[in-house]
């Protein structure tokens, strides 16, 4: 599915990813855990095509195809979609005409037929309901006047609507209480446990992998993966914190 | 004033930023007067849009406008076309009268746009509310100049006025002239005037969900110029106004 090998990328001239190189196939749920500045969100920003993160070397394909190639919005239409850390308010576009739009715009580009405005309110419905979001909710603008919990439900509902193959997630966890994160945790399996989706979870803490558990666990360091293991590392991390877990590697670096 | 028969020039206050070599040959002392009688309301819109033959050159609407007591007056306007167009209002409110305004004007190449109001609350507990928003890319300019003025005995008097400019490239510029005379002592008068681009963050945001640049940038222009016409109550002439703007817009993408 989503193939990165050495890539290295700069934010201001100033080196953040070192030679990262990651593998995630179809039907697997990743998570990258590491310390403040090691380059989590650089490496979403990076996928996910922000201007002003530059790659300076390797290379990142989905699917076969590359992706630094693509403008953002070519991006999602192949599939990728980026949970945003902080979802951006849009005042004076409403979740309905912003969604509809983006979908359609993924669909066309596919040559598939847009969704009529029925049609698009039934799949919103569905997608809100799952995330226990107030369908009013997604006639306001967006993201405007949003909780921080109720943020990062809508980027769930707009996962949801836009069903990618691909979803990265920048610390979606952040900001939650329990019974969001929960529903939240719930919302991505349904959304995205599939044989041909996968999932990149970018996060600080165990307790989203409690609920989306995953089959691999990276460790970010200094914008490499310094250790892989599977969810009994994320549980190690949170006992002994990164200094202790990543010890043996710093002693051979 | 100018004399008649002599040419404005921009050391006068009211064609400060205007194109006044752009005036030769048009009349301008060629006024329309409305008197809206006690208790009654009048809406009018006013488009300066492309001509049907494509000629353009300059276009001036001037209308001076008296709102008796307790009456209401609605002028929209959107400023699409011409050379060098310019909507010139002055509006004398009688006690309790209300006046609203909503102007939009968008442009590009060496185009100048602008709305001139003057605001008269020569009475006591008279509104009135003003909402301009100027879109310009190219060398287009665009520009507000605002006058309230509160007679010594026109307490209890509220008015607002609100400015926005958005820059599409730069060579673009807006001028924004809010000028209060207040010579009563128990007023509200609000005035408020912003510059600025589109909002990057946005369009990111926009593009991660699979919108194209232009579709982003239109849903942003529409949501900016919208506020202009949110007091408007008729919906057919709301998206009439936003088409005329719109349509412009797209012509430059």
């Amino acid at each position: 599915m989503l193939q990165i090998e050495n890539l290295h990328a700069t934010v201001a001239d100033r080196p953040i990813l070192k030679g990262l190189s990651l593998t995630i196939n179809a039907g697997e749920v990743h998570a990258i855990m590491g310390p403040n500045g090691a380059g989590k969100s650089t490496l979403s920003y990076v996928l996910g095509g922000r201007p002003g993160y530059e790659v300076t070397g390797g290379s990142v394909t989905l699917e076969g195809q590359d992706l630094l190639e693509m403008d953002p919005h070519e991006r999602a239409a192949a599939g990728l979609f980026l949970g945003f850390q902080y979802p951006v308010e849009i005042p004076g576009v409403s979740n309905v005409q912003f969604l509809r739009e983006a979908l359609n715009s993924q669909r066309k580009s596919r040559g598939q037929e847009p969704l009529s405005g029925g049609e698009f309110l039934k799949l919103a419905k569905d997608k809100a309901a799952l995330l226990k979001l107030d369908m009013d909710m997604l006639k306001r603008h967006v993201n405007v006047g949003f909780s921080g919990g109720e943020k990062k439900r809508a980027e769930m509902v707009q996962m949801g609507i836009l069903d990618p193959k691909l979803a990265i997630l920048d610390e979606t966890d952040s900001g939650l209480d329990i019974d969001a994160l929960r529903v939240v945790g719930q919302g991505i399996n349904a959304i995205m446990r599939a044989p041909d989706k996968a999932v990149l979870l970018i996060t600080h803490y165990q307790r989203l992998l409690e609920y989306v558990r995953p089959d691999y666990v990276h460790i970010l360091s200094q914008g490499r993966i310094v250790k892989t293991g599977g969810p009994e590392l994320a549980q190690a991390l949170e006992r002994e914190g990164y200094d202790a877990v990543m010890a043996p590697e710093n002693a051979n670096a | 004033m100018p004399e008649a028969g002599a040419l404005p020039t921009r050391k006068d206050e009211a064609w400060r930023y205007a194109a006044v070599e752009a005036l030769q040959g048009v009349p301008l002392d060629d006024w329309r007067t409305i008197t809206v009688a006690r208790g009654d309301a009048m809406r009018e819109c006013v488009v300066v849009e492309d001509r049907a033959d494509g000629a353009e050159g300059t276009v001036l609407h001037r209308l001076r406008v008296t709102v008796r007591e307790g009456a209401r007056c609605e002028l929209f306007a959107v400023i699409a076309a011409e050379l060098y167009a310019r909507v010139e209002i002055e509006v004398t409110l009688g006690r309790g009268a209300h006046f609203e305004f909503g102007g939009v004007t968008v442009g590009g190449r060496d185009t100048v746009r602008e709305f001139v109001t003057r605001v008269v609350h020569a009475e006591p507990e008279a509104t009135s509310n003003q909402t301009v928003r100027s879109v310009h890319w190219g060398q287009g300019t665009g520009n507000f100049l605002g006058t309230i003025e509160v007679a010594r005995h026109a307490q209890k008097t509220d008015a607002a006025q609100s400015f926005k400019g958005l820059l599409l490239e730069k060579g673009a510029s807006v001028n924004a002239v809010p000028q209060l005379e207040i010579f009563a002592d128990d007023v509200k008068c609000a005035h408020g005037a912003t510059v600025g681009q589109l909002d990057e963050q946005a369009r990111f945001y926009m593009a991660a969900r699979g919108l194209s640049p232009e579709v982003a940038r239109r849903l942003l222009v529409q949501a900016f110029i919208g506020d202009a016409f949110v007091a408007l109550d008729d919906e057919s002439e709301r998206e009439r106004l936003m088409r005329v703007a719109l349509d412009k817009l797209d012509r430059h993408l």
